[in-house]
């Protein structure tokens, strides 16, 4: 999917973007939930915050949705300030982790408690209208008298959407929506959450754990740690070119290999292990440039691996190989992966897809084999 | 199999309460109910007879049921409108630590005997007490013991921990998020009260305004201390009729009234408040 409004160039206007953070700072006490952190987000884009707990993300979205104050730093809607602008005054809206339906309204009521909040009121008619469109959009016609406790997860997940985008947010929030849900309907749920923004417009931001649903819906991410954004982007350019070990671990998976640095330029660094071992690989764009004698790593995502049996030539393009033993063998469909202990550099996991599986069909656990990579697919970071 | 095993326990474990009930409830008010058509015998008591006579005598104790009927709803709303401010303080604004010491400061008059506080307000109402303290800074001839706004206050006061622990429960159930919801769907600190946290709390509002008015109806203590023979309630004219004057059947009468009276303000209470697809909902989630 492609990224709807990251051109930069045509976003030097502050009202183009729909979220901005500049040097925010939020204390709770003693503690700090968010540090001096910047954060821009376009207008009309799907963006996440991803993040373990307590990293702040959710702490972000209370301060969108102006249900806390930052301590200091300035939060703009389209380049006007909402500090000091209370929740019911703000042009966002946030759909609750745990929906907050409203258990004495029925879904109808529920639906149309925002446009109800307005004066003047909207006449019973158009509110009616509304609602029946809302429920048309959320895939649910004709539960206008449904009750709260008379619905499903899923359809609790509708509704709150329903009642949220009534009100023609600017922004609407989702503080991990889906985290209640199961794993099927979760990925349903995505994807219609996904289409439903490209239908309204509006822009979405999602607080989210889960890295496969941050990498699967959003246009761009914000990888969050310790009350701070550690790297901003769309999920392949973190992925392809995550900018710290941090972001290698939490987007995807990756073998990483650490050591000292023994040579570097401003384009590649050789890592030593302490087994003696030297591996070289590139930066990845944007990251950070190693110098001689500092703690790095060598981060090579599982599908850049390669493995081939003892007796089999080594494949071209490899320039590096080392051996091992086959630990364990997962099927998974579309690819196999394979868990390899090796002598020098511990445990390393490899996934060959299908269509290259020529080499590795017989392979069982146990097998003595040898593997490894084209080094410029391995990426060279700080060992964080 | 299993069906019958759980109906046999469940016939077990209710017998103790329909034996307690029939013999301890029914079967007195039966009794009271046949005593009613009775007459008065000549040394007081009962004989036996069916009429109409004790009904047809109620208006004699016309005004202990006006101010039963007066003072009971009174009481209830005055405690009401006292109590409801101090659960949402103890539920929603003070801190957990200092929630504690507070809730145990509204039971701590339970500590004390009933009768005992209720002679202590003599004493603050009587004539050496507030009407004395008023008297000094130059505010003269007022009386208070002895009259309905004793007797009002002595109810606020003696219900109030009934009326709040109700309340508080239902306060704190309501879900933080909900007024946070109702915040960013637009509705100021004002309307969230009144259109979320107000409704959901009317399960524990009506819980406690009917254990209230119920008990305050069956009144005596309060109105006989605080209310002299001035101010007196239903309570005191059953008192009366039974052991003073001896007059079963007109109080058996007077007992019955008070009864059939409270079944239907209960009844239509309950229809009122409890309307169906409303406050179910909030009590069932």
């Amino acid at each position: 999917m492609e990224p709807k409004n990251t051109d930069l160039s045509t976003t030097n206007n502050h009202g183009d973007f729909d979220i901005e953070f500049i040097n925010v700072t939020k204390h709770y006490g003693d503690v700090v939930a968010l540090n001096d952190t910047n954060l821009k987000i376009p207008r009309g884009s799907f963006h996440s915050l991803l993040g373990p707990s307590g990293c702040g993300k959710t702490t972000s979205l209370r301060l969108i949705a102006g249900f806390e104050q930052p301590t200091s730093g300035d939060v703009r809607h389209r380049g006007v300030s909402m500090v000091g602008i209370p929740a019911y005054k703000r042009p966002v809206n946030m759909v609750f982790q745990h929906y907050a339906p409203f258990p004495h309204l029925n879904v109808e009521e529920n639906i149309s408690y925002g446009p109800r909040q307005r004066s003047p009121k909207p006449p019973k008619q158009e509110l009616k209208k509304l609602v029946g469109e809302m429920l048309e959009l959320v895939r649910l016609p004709g539960f206008q008298n449904r009750r709260i406790w008379q619905l499903s997860g899923g359809q609790l997940q509708r509704i709150v959407l329903a009642r949220a985008l009534i009100n023609r947010p600017a922004v609407l929030l989702l503080d991990e929506p889906l985290a209640a849900l199961d794993r099927k309907l979760r990925r349903e749920m995505q994807m219609e959450l996904q289409s439903l923004q490209r239908e309204v417009g509006i822009t979405f931001v999602l607080v989210t754990h889960d890295q496969e649903e941050a990498l699967s819906m959003s246009d761009t991410i914000s990888i969050m740690r310790d009350g701070g954004i550690v790297q901003t982007g769309t999920p392949s350019e973190l992925y392809d070119t995550p900018v710290d070990r941090y972001v290698a671990d939490f987007v995807g998976e990756s073998n990483f290999f650490s050591g000292i640095v023994s040579a570097a330029d401003s384009a590649q660094a050789t890592i030593q292990t302490k087994t003696e071992i030297s591996l070289t690989a590139p930066y990845p764009e944007g990251g950070k440039h190693l110098t001689i004698g500092q703690r790095g790593a060598i981060a090579v995502r599982p599908e850049m691996v390669l493995i081939w049996p003892l007796t089999h030539e080594q494949p071209k393009d490899i320039d590096f190989s080392v051996k091992g033993r086959i630990t364990n063998r997962i099927y998974l469909g579309h690819q196999a992966e394979f868990r390899v202990v090796t002598d020098s550099l511990g445990e390393i996991l490899a996934r060959i897809p299908k269509t290259a599986e020529a080499v590795t069909r017989d392979l069982a656990p146990g097998d003595e084999i040898l593997l490894g990579w084209q080094w410029n697919f391995g990426l060279a970071m700080p060992d964080a | 199999m299993a069906k019958k095993s759980s109906s046999y326990v469940t016939t077990l474990l209710l017998a103790p309460m329909a034996i307690w009930m029939t013999a301890l409830l029914i079967l007195p008010i039966l009794v009271v109910l046949v005593y009613s058509f009775g007459e008065l015998a000549e040394m007081g008591g009962y004989k036996p007879a069916f009429t109409l006579a004790q009904y047809a005598n109620l208006p004699a104790r016309l005004t202990a049921f006006k101010n039963t009927l007066v003072l009971a709803p009174a009481g209830t709303l005055a405690a009401f409108l006292i109590a409801y401010p101090l659960a949402y303080y103890l539920a929603r604004t003070v801190e957990p630590r200092r929630r504690m010491i507070l809730l145990t400061l509204v039971i701590v008059p339970f500590w004390t005997s009933f009768l005992i506080r209720t002679y202590a307000w003599m004493f603050i109402l009587g004539g050496r007490g507030i009407p004395a303290l008023l008297e000094f800074i130059g505010i003269e001839g007022v009386r208070l013991l002895n009259t309905p706004t004793a007797v009002l206050i002595g109810i606020v006061y003696g219900y109030l921990p009934l009326m709040v622990f109700p309340i508080f429960v239902s306060l704190e159930k309501v879900d933080e998020s909900l007024l946070e919801a109702s915040n960013d769907l637009g509705a100021s600190p004002v309307r969230t009260f009144l259109q979320v946290t107000l409704p959901l709390s009317l399960p524990g509002v009506a819980t406690a305004c009917m254990i209230v008015f119920i008990l305050l109806m069956g009144e005596f203590l309060i109105p006989a201390l605080l209310g002299g023979g001035k101010v007196f309630f239903i309570g005191n004219a059953l008192v009366d009729l039974f052991l003073q004057s001896r007059n079963w059947p007109f109080g058996s009468a007077v007992a019955i009234t008070l009864v059939v009276v409270m079944l239907v303000i209960v009844s239509l209470y309950m229809r009122m408040i409890f309307k169906p697809g409303k406050t179910q909902d909030v009590s069932m989630i």
